[in-house]
This record gives structure tokens, C-alpha cells and sequence, in this order.
């Protein structure tokens, strides 16, 4: 096939090693980005995964290792690779303290979608899997369509009948019962399509980003975003033919689905006509901000991708950034501050949220030991690796408890329905929000 | 590997504490450094008992045993140079005991550095020794390693810092070294132990000194055109009679990478920056802070800063502690040297670095302790290229052969290992080496813990040995 030989002998080394690669030639981790690895292992103690194991598997530096081994051909795309790959939280905290500059998030995606590609998972899994990732979560009807089913299951007690028939076996959450998102009774996706006008003096038009299964889960906290928004000064456009950002999607390597709801966003919201693109689930947050990342460089969709990201914007740092107007009234509590991975460690927005507690007047923020360690929600791990979960969980309760907090804030979703969790298990009796909340809280509202 | 003794260490620890699997093993074949060495199993345990288990069952079926902690060492001390069962001490990982009044604490060997820090911080105290890995290194590692760091200059490297330690000896006897007083009558046998690179025993738990944070510290950064003017300014500032807590400097190409990672602020366009600390009384502190501003003008600073808050002081920091690894960003491999020159030889060291650099045809970048004259040159290379992996070694070589011709050492802080055990004999005779290896044999007489390390196998010299292309992603650090 190949007509040329390699013209140098680094061509020649680039050839061989490319013959013995145990990755396909598409959607691959490459060279470039995990030779960027100096294997100093500084990050591994900050890995949520080493930390409770001690292995180098299950640590930053050797799921790198283990995606070089398969790229030199020493190692196969086996049950090994694929436990402790699927094991990482993709919490990228390693990131944070790699000085090489690594960015594994975008390598271990890629890493994950070799395996979709090369491996067989066993029956249940390739069930579950298919259908959460390319039968659910793209779909908003399907989406609602599922809510109601599990809202007439709580609203009816009929839980333990729904365990004992197997469905939540099924899906693997017959223990999990306290992790599962209280349905709401009024979904967000009526408010799909409608625009909300500033109070006061307009000093932004943005457009908000709803979520997929936060629509039927986290209707309040959309419409308390909303209602911040609107009384610091911003018009919000609530667009209509949004879709999931595909989060979920791409962390689990289905890229291809992931590209498609990408190119629907890109439709959907007008880039253009908005100063921002607001988002107020950090882990959507980011990968929204990473759009590009899905698309290689030749196809014409990488420039929908990167005028898109360039305006996303996660909430804290939305506001921070604009700073508050609307007047707050005090609220004397003490609060603690759980970093969401995809927030601090993504998205590298720190302190914004911060910024954001102190400015409610009474609020005392006292921080917790480790905030920016996961608490083990990271997307759907706490459904596919429960144990790990639990275990982080309960070491981020510990450290929440002892600022003698009675809320915890967060800035996600996920996390949020974790620590609600942490806190009924561990009865620590602490409220959980997140940072929005806490604000809409303290809006002074006529 | 004899699959009986792998089936006892089994029943010893759960068999979730033993790995023995090709695709496992491969992850242990490297550490830090860029050296390569694979075991033939790999050990978890969780207390003294079993580290004692283990030993015994490496005598009984003869297979070398080497210990390891978060394996971030620069020198290949904790690879498995000719097999055998590696003891990782990551799952040992508990402090124990903090005495505040007392300010020490006991600790097992896999607590990491940093972690220590953070639990006694509330307290006002700190575990000194801060070697740039102290967020991952564990404080098991630093010991073996007698690691330093910045602050060494004016607080000591570990075994200023360890009172005493718990150890099994590779026959499987469980001894203590040492007492709760830093001076203990008798041979100072800790003092023995640490820095020994994990030839001498299993160390399974260690009392460590806590030192009070100072009341005032000052962070200076001096900003020079030329890098003779800097390293002149820390021959001076040390003339002086002044002892900085640390004094650190870093050459303007290595300021470029740093300042692309952390952004602290770092001139780019200047030849060297020296990273200087004060502390103490706030009086006195304040006082010594301005001495050294005066004498780095004096010898042309540019512009001296000092910080103004934590922040600032942490982002400076941070430059430094993160420098070798932002080089990774220039560079997927490189070469971190670490030689050991008289201060008042700096000027002199660097220009004949750069010539080296220039003769080899590489870019060498340089961090060092510059107060205790420890240098630390980072030489990029790329390992794709068998060539130019043999220049990047020889390159170094020629590097520490200046450094000893100027009366230093081969290495300063990041040990000998399997990495310079061929340059021993340029420092010792014949005679000095076997003096130090009748003290390893005193205590590990068959050989088996940690084997190969530290001394050149073969006597007499010459011995070349061709170690293996790096994998890719992999380098020498
Ligand atoms: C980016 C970077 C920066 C660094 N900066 C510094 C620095 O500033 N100063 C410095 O001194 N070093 C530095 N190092 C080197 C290294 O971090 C230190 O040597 C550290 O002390 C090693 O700790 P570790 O837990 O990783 O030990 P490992 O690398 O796992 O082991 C080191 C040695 O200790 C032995 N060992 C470990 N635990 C035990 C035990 N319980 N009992 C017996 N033997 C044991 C091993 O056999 C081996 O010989 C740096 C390394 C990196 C990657
Ligand atoms: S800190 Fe970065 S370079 Fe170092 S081992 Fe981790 S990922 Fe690799
Ligand atoms: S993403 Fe999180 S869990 Fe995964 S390797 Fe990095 S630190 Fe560990």
C-alpha cells in the first residue's frame, strides 16, 4: 500500500511504531499529547483513585503509561486496560497539578473511545451503555418519557416494587435508591423557547443552556438561574431546539454521538447573538468550552466549534466576572464550598464561586480539607463504580462535617445529587445547593 | 518467579495485595527517572507484621525484595535492577501519633511529604525537608533518599528532620534506631539508615522532628541581565555572613517554560533570576531581607520584588517547584543532571555548561540550589532517537566530570541508585567503596534488599552497561 518508503530514520521509528499500535487510526490518544508525560508522578496523590488503592494502575502517570504500552503495541486493549481506564473519574484534578501541561482529559476521552472501537464489553454492560449513551440522553422526549415513568414509581411508593421487578436491577441501582434524582413535577422543558427580560438596566443578553436530564431533575435550579440572571441585568433567551451537550457521551468515548448533539448546539444557539452562552452545571460546562476537541482539524465543523466555546460561560464566572447588582439580603449561616471537578479542574474557575458566597451578606464560608477532591459523583460513576463512590464520598462528608457547615455549595448537578446523598447516608443533617441557589435565596424579591 | 512463593505471599496478604501479572508488572518498571527495571511481583503492605512476612518469605525462597514509595525518585532506587519483589509502601500511608508539645510525630513510610504538612498546619507547625516532589514523595522515599530541598540551606535535609525509625532488616529482624531526642548516645545508626537509597532495611515507620513556621517570611525575586551577575550576587550575599532560608536560581531559558505554566510574573526576557527567603522574627527578617536587596543591586539587579502577600509568595513558589516539569512542555524528554560544585565555583560551572550544551548541540537548562551549590541542569533531548539519548548521557557525564574537577560531587540530592553507580569510582577509591560495602553487608549479607544500587557491580572500572531506549513518553528526569 504505501507507495514511498520513510524518507528519514524518524520516519522509519514513527512507521514501526505506528504498524504495532494497538489503536485504531481514529480517535486515538496521539503521541504528541501523552509523550507529554515526563512520568515525575507528582500528580499522584492528588488522584482520587490512587489514593484509595495506592496503585499505579489506578494512578494518573499509569493510565498513561498503560494507553503508551498499547500505542507501542506492549500491551492489549484488554480487560485490564479497560477496568482501570473505566475506573478513572475523568475528575482531572491531575491536570491541575501537572506541570508538564498534560491534558488528559481530552486523552483519556480519546483513550475510552478506543475501547468502544476495540472491545467487547460483557452483555448487561454493552445494554446499559447503549442505551443511556445513543438511545436516552440524546433524546429530550425519551428523556421525559423515562422521568415520568420513575416519577410514578416515587410519587407512588412503588420503589421496593420497581427494585424487586428488576428494572432498577437492571440498571444496576438496586442499592442506590438514595442516589436517584427526585423527579420534579414540572419539567423545565416547557420554559424551552421563551426569552426573560432584565430587570433594571439590560447589561448582557445571553443565551441559557438548559441540560438534558437536569430539566427533569433540576427544573428549580434552572428557573432560580434564570431569576439571578434577570435581576442582575441580563436578558435570558432559553433556546429552543437545544440538545444534551453530550458530556456524558464523550467522557465514555461515544464520540460519535457526542459530535452529532455538538453540530445540533451549534444550530441551535446562534452564537453570534449573545454576549455569553450560560451553563449552570460545570461538567456540561466544560466540555461545551471543548467542543473543539471532537473535531479534527480539517473538518469545517471546528470553526462552529470554537465560535461556539468562546462564548460559553459558566455561571459563577459569568457573574463574578459582571459583578452582582441586585441587592442581597443577609443570610447568617455557615457554608462550606465543594469544588465540582469539572469547574476547578476543567474549567479552572477557582475562585469565582467563592467570590460569589462571600458577596451574600452573613454568609460565613468556611473551607473544608481537600474541596477540590472528587466526590465521586463524576457523571454516571457512582452508578457503574459504586464502591469507589461510596468511598470517596464518605471521606468528603467527613471533611464537610467538620467546618461545622450547615450547607454545602457546589457548582454541578451531579455533585449535588451526590452530597444530598452523603448527607442522608451519613446523616449529617447538612443542607446541599448549589452557589445559585444560595443567591436566589437572598434575592430581594418584589 | 517461583509461583509457590507468590501463593504464600498471597496468603499473607489477600490477594488483592499482590500483583503478579505481566500487564501489572509492566507499571513498575520505571519510577521517576528514566531508568528501566521490572519486577517479578508487587507487594501492598498494611502494617510492620507484614513487611516482616514478606521479608521472610523473600529469604526463604532467596528472591531479592526492594522497597518503594511513591516512586517519583530521580535515580532509579526504587526499580527492581535484577528482579525480584517489589515492596510498595503506598497502602502504608497512616500518621499515627502527633505530639504537639513535643513536636514530633510518628508516621508510616508511605504518609506523603506534603499531606504531613497539611495535618499538622493548624497547629503552627511544619515537617521541614521540602524537596520539589513533596505533594506526591513520600516521607518513606525522603528518608531513604535523605532528600532536601529549598529550604535546606537553612533548615537541613531529612536526617536533620527524623528522630527515629522502625526498621526490618533484610533477614526479617524488626529493629528501632534511635530515640525520641534528637541526640541519642550510642552510634547515630539513624543517621546511618537515612540516605542509605534503601539498601539497608525495610524502614516501617519513622518519628519525625515538626519545626514552628517562622513568624515573618520574605520573598525576594531578583531579576539579573547576566548570569554571571547572579551567580556572583549568591557568592556574595553567603560571603556576607547572611544565611537565607533558601536561595534558588533559575537561568532565563527555564524562566520562559515556568512563566508559560504558572504566569507568576517572571521577567522572560532576562538571563537569570535568583529566588531568595528570609525568615524568622519579624524584625530581624525584615532587616535581612533588605541586606540582600542591597546586594543583589550591587551586582546589577535589574529590579528586585519581594512579595507582598501568601499568594504572591505561593506563586513564585510554585515556578520553582514545578520547573523540571514545565520543561515537559518544551520538550517530551529531557535529562535532569544533579552535581554538587563549591558556590564559589557557580560562575565558572555555568559557562562550561553552556559550552557542553553548545558541543552536544543541545539546549540545557538550569535550576539549583544555588546557596549549597547544587545544581540541577536539564539537558532536552528526544528519545525517539537512540543517537541522541547516548549524547544527552555523555553530555551529563561531562557535565559531573567538571563538577568533581571543581572539588563536588556526582549527586546532591537525588541519589546514586542504579543511575551513577558507574561514576562512583570517580569520587571514591577502590578502597572507600569497599569500606561502605562491608557497612551494607554488616546489614544485608546475602544481598538481597535492594540489589545492584549505589556501587558498581563488577569491581575494578570500565564496566559499560547499555541500558535500553526509553519507551516513548518516558524520560530521563
Ligand atoms: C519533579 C521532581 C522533583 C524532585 N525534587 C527533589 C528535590 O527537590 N529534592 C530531592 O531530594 N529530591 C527530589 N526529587 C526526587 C524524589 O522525589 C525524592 O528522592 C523522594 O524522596 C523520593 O520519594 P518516593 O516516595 O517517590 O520514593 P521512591 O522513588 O519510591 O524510592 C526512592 C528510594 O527509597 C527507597 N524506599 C522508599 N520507601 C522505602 C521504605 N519505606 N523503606 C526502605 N526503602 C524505601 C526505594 O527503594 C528507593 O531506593 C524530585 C523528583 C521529581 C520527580
Ligand atoms: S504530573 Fe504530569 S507529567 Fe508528571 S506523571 Fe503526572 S501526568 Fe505525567
Ligand atoms: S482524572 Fe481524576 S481519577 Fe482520573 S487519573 Fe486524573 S486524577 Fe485520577
Amino acid at each position: 500500500m504505501p507507495a514511498t518508503p520513510p524518507q528519514s530514520h524518524e520516519d522509519a521509528q514513527r512507521e514501526f511504531a505506528l504498524t504495532l499500535s494497538g489503536f485504531s487510526a481514529t480517535d486515538k490518544p496521539e503521541y504528541e499529547d501523552y509523550s507529554r508525560c515526563v512520568h515525575c508522578g507528582l500528580c499522584s496523590n492528588n488522584c482520587p483513585t490512587y489514593r484509595l488503592w495506592g496503585r499505579e494502575a489506578d494512578s494518573p502517570r499509569g493510565r498513561i503509561r498503560q494507553m503508551a504500552l498499547v500505542d507501542q503495541g506492549r500491551l492489549e486493549i484488554g480487560d485490564t486496560f479497560v477496568t482501570h481506564i473505566d475506573r478513572c473519574l475523568n475528575c482531572r484534578n491531575c491536570e491541575s497539578v501537572c506541570p508538564s501541561g498534560v491534558e488528559y482529559g481530552k486523552i483519556l476521552e480519546l483513550a475510552r473511545a478506543q475501547i468502544e472501537q476495540k472491545y467487547k464489553r460483557p452483555f448487561t454492560s454493552r445494554v446499559l451503555r447503549d442505551f443511556i449513551y445513543r438511545r436516552l440522553l440524546p433524546y429530550p422526549k425519551r428523556i421525559a418519557a423515562a422521568a415520568r415513568t420513575l416519577r410514578f414509581y416515587q410519587r407512588w411508593g412503588l420503589a421496593s416494587l420497581a427494585r424487586n421487578t428488576g428494572i432498577l436491577r437492571l440498571l444496576g441501582l438496586q442499592d442506590r435508591e438514595s442516589l436517584l434524582p427526585k423527579i420534579d413535577s414540572n419539567f423545565f422543558f416547557s420554559e424551552l423557547g421563551k426569552t426573560f427580560p432584565a430587570q433594571g438596566r439590560q447589561r448582557a443578553r445571553v443565551a441559557f443552556f438548559a441540560g438534558c436530564v437536569a430539566q427533569v431533575t433540576f427544573s428549580e435550579l434552572n428557573r432560580a438561574t434564570i431569576r439571578v440572571l434577570q435581576a442582575n441585568g441580563c436578558e435570558v433567551v432559553v433556546t429552543a431546539e437545544q440538545v444534551c451537550c453530550g458530556a456524558l457521551a464523550a467522557h465514555a468515548g461515544v464520540r460519535d454521538v457526542a459530535r452529532n448533539l455538538a453540530r445540533a448546539n451549534f444550530s441551535a444557539f446562534h452564537a453570534d447573538d449573545f454576549d455569553a452562552i450560560i451553563t449552570n452545571a460545570a461538567g456540561c460546562g466544560s466540555t461545551l468550552k471543548e467542543y473543539s476537541q471532537l473535531f479534527t482539524e480539517n473538518e469545517a465543523d471546528l470553526e462552529s466549534a470554537c465560535k461556539f466555546s468562546a462564548k460559553v460561560r459558566d455561571i459563577s464566572e459569568f457573574l463574578a466576572d459582571l459583578g452582582l447588582v441586585a441587592p442581597l439580603r443577609p443570610l447568617p449561616m455557615r457554608v462550606t464550598y465543594q469544588d465540582s471537578c469539572h469547574l476547578v479542574h476543567g474549567q479552572k474557575i477557582r475562585e469565582a464561586p467563592r467570590k460569589l458566597i462571600r458577596a451574600v451578606p452573613s454568609v460565613e464560608l468556611v473551607e473544608m480539607a481537600l474541596s477540590d477532591l472528587c466526590c465521586g459523583s463524576a457523571g454516571v460513576y457512582n452508578v457503574m463504580e459504586p464502591k469507589a463512590a461510596l468511598d470517596l464520598l464518605s471521606d468528603k462528608m467527613h471533611h464537610a462535617q467538620q467546618t461545622k457547615a450547615q450547607a454545602i455549595l457546589t457548582a454541578n448537578p451531579g455533585c449535588i445529587l451526590q452530597l444530598r446523598a452523603g448527607a442522608a447516608i451519613h446523616k449529617t443533617g447538612q443542607e446541599v445547593l448549589h452557589v445559585i441557589e444560595l443567591l436566589d435565596r437572598a434575592l430581594i424579591k418584589s | 518467579m517461583d509461583s509457590h512463593a507468590i501463593n504464600d505471599l498471597k496468603k499473607l496478604l489477600g490477594a488483592d495485595a499482590v500483583l503478579h501479572r505481566p500487564e501489572e508488572l509492566l507499571l513498575y518498571e520505571y519510577d521517576g527517572s528514566v531508568e528501566v527495571a521490572r519486577p517479578n511481583c508487587v507487594v501492598f503492605p498494611r502494617h510492620t507484621k507484614e513487611v516482616v512476612g514478606i521479608v521472610q518469605i523473600a529469604n526463604r525462597y532467596q528472591i531479592p525484595m526492594i522497597g518503594r514509595g511513591a516512586g517519583t525518585g530521580l535515580s532509579g532506587g526504587a526499580l527492581a535492577r535484577q528482579g525480584g519483589v517489589l515492596v510498595v509502601f503506598s497502602r502504608m500511608n497512616r500518621i499515627l501519633e502527633i505530639d504537639v508539645e513535643n513536636q514530633c510525630a510518628v508516621v508510616q513510610p508511605g504518609v506523603v511529604n506534603a499531606d504531613l504538612s497539611v495535618a499538622v498546619a493548624q497547629t503552627g507547625l511544619h515537617f521541614a525537608p521540602d524537596p520539589s516532589s513533596q505533594k506526591a514523595s513520600t516521607i518513606g522515599g525522603n528518608v531513604s533518599e535523605n532528600s532536601g530541598g529549598p529550604h535546606t540551606l537553612a533548615y537541613g535535609v531529612t536526617t536533620n528532620h527524623v528522630h527515629s525509625l522502625e526498621a526490618v532488616l533484610p533477614t526479617g529482624e524488626l529493629v528501632r534506631l534511635g530515640s525520641p531526642a534528637l541526640d541519642s548516645p550510642g552510634y547515630d545508626l539513624p543517621g546511618l539508615f537515612v540516605g542509605s537509597e534503601g539498601t539497608l532495611a525495610l524502614v516501617t515507620e519513622i518519628t519525625v522532628k515538626l519545626t514552628r513556621l517562622p513568624e515573618t517570611v520574605k520573598t525576594l525575586l531578583a531579576i539579573f541581565d547576566t548570569v554571571d551577575d547572579a551567580t556572583e550576587t549568591v557568592v556574595d550575599i553567603t560571603a556576607r555572613g547572611i544565611t537565607p532560608a533558601a536561595c534558588e536560581m533559575l537561568d532565563g531559558w527555564t524562566i520562559r517554560a515556568v512563566e508559560a505554566y504558572v504566569h507568576a510574573g517572571f521577567p522572560v526576557d532576562c538571563a537569570a533570576v535568583l529566588l531568595l527567603e528570609v525568615d524568622g522574627l519579624r524584625e530581624a527578617a525584615e532587616q535581612h531581607a533588605e541586606e540582600v536587596a542591597d546586594v543583589c543591586r550591587l551586582h546589577h539587579a535589574r529590579e528586585v520584588r519581594v512579595a507582598r502577600d501568601a499568594r504572591e509568595r505561593d506563586l513564585l513558589w510554585k515556578g520553582r517547584k514545578n520547573a523540571f516539569g514545565a520543561v515537559g512542555r518544551l520538550s517530551p524528554t529531557y535529562y535532569v543532571q544533579d552535581g554538587v560544585i563549591p558556590r564559589t565555583k557557580l560562575p565558572q560551572t555555568l559557562r562550561r555548561i553552556n559550552e557542553i550544551g553548545e558541543k552536544y548541540g543541545f539546549e540545557i537548562g538550569n535550576i539549583f540550589h544555588a546557596g549549597d551549590g547544587n545544581l540541577h541542569p536539564i539537558i532536552l533531548f528526544d528519545a525517539r532517537e537512540e543517537k541522541q539519548f547516548q549524547r544527552a548521557v555523555a553530555s551529563a557525564d561531562e557535565i559531573i566530570g567538571f563538577c568533581i574537577e571543581m572539588g563536588g560531587s556526582i549527586t546532591g540530592e537525588h541519589g546514586v541508585g542504579m543511575e551513577k553507580d558507574r561514576l562512583m569510582p570517580l569520587l571514591f577509591t577502590e578502597d572507600d567503596m569497599n569500606l561502605m560495602r562491608r557497612v551494607r553487608d554488616a546489614y544485608n549479607p546475602v544481598g538481597l534488599l535492594n540489589p545492584g544500587k549505589i556501587f558498581p557491580d563488577t569491581k575494578g572500572c570500565g564496566e559499560i552497561h547499555v541500558r535500553p531506549l526509553p519507551v516513548a513518553g518516558a524520560s530521563r528526569a
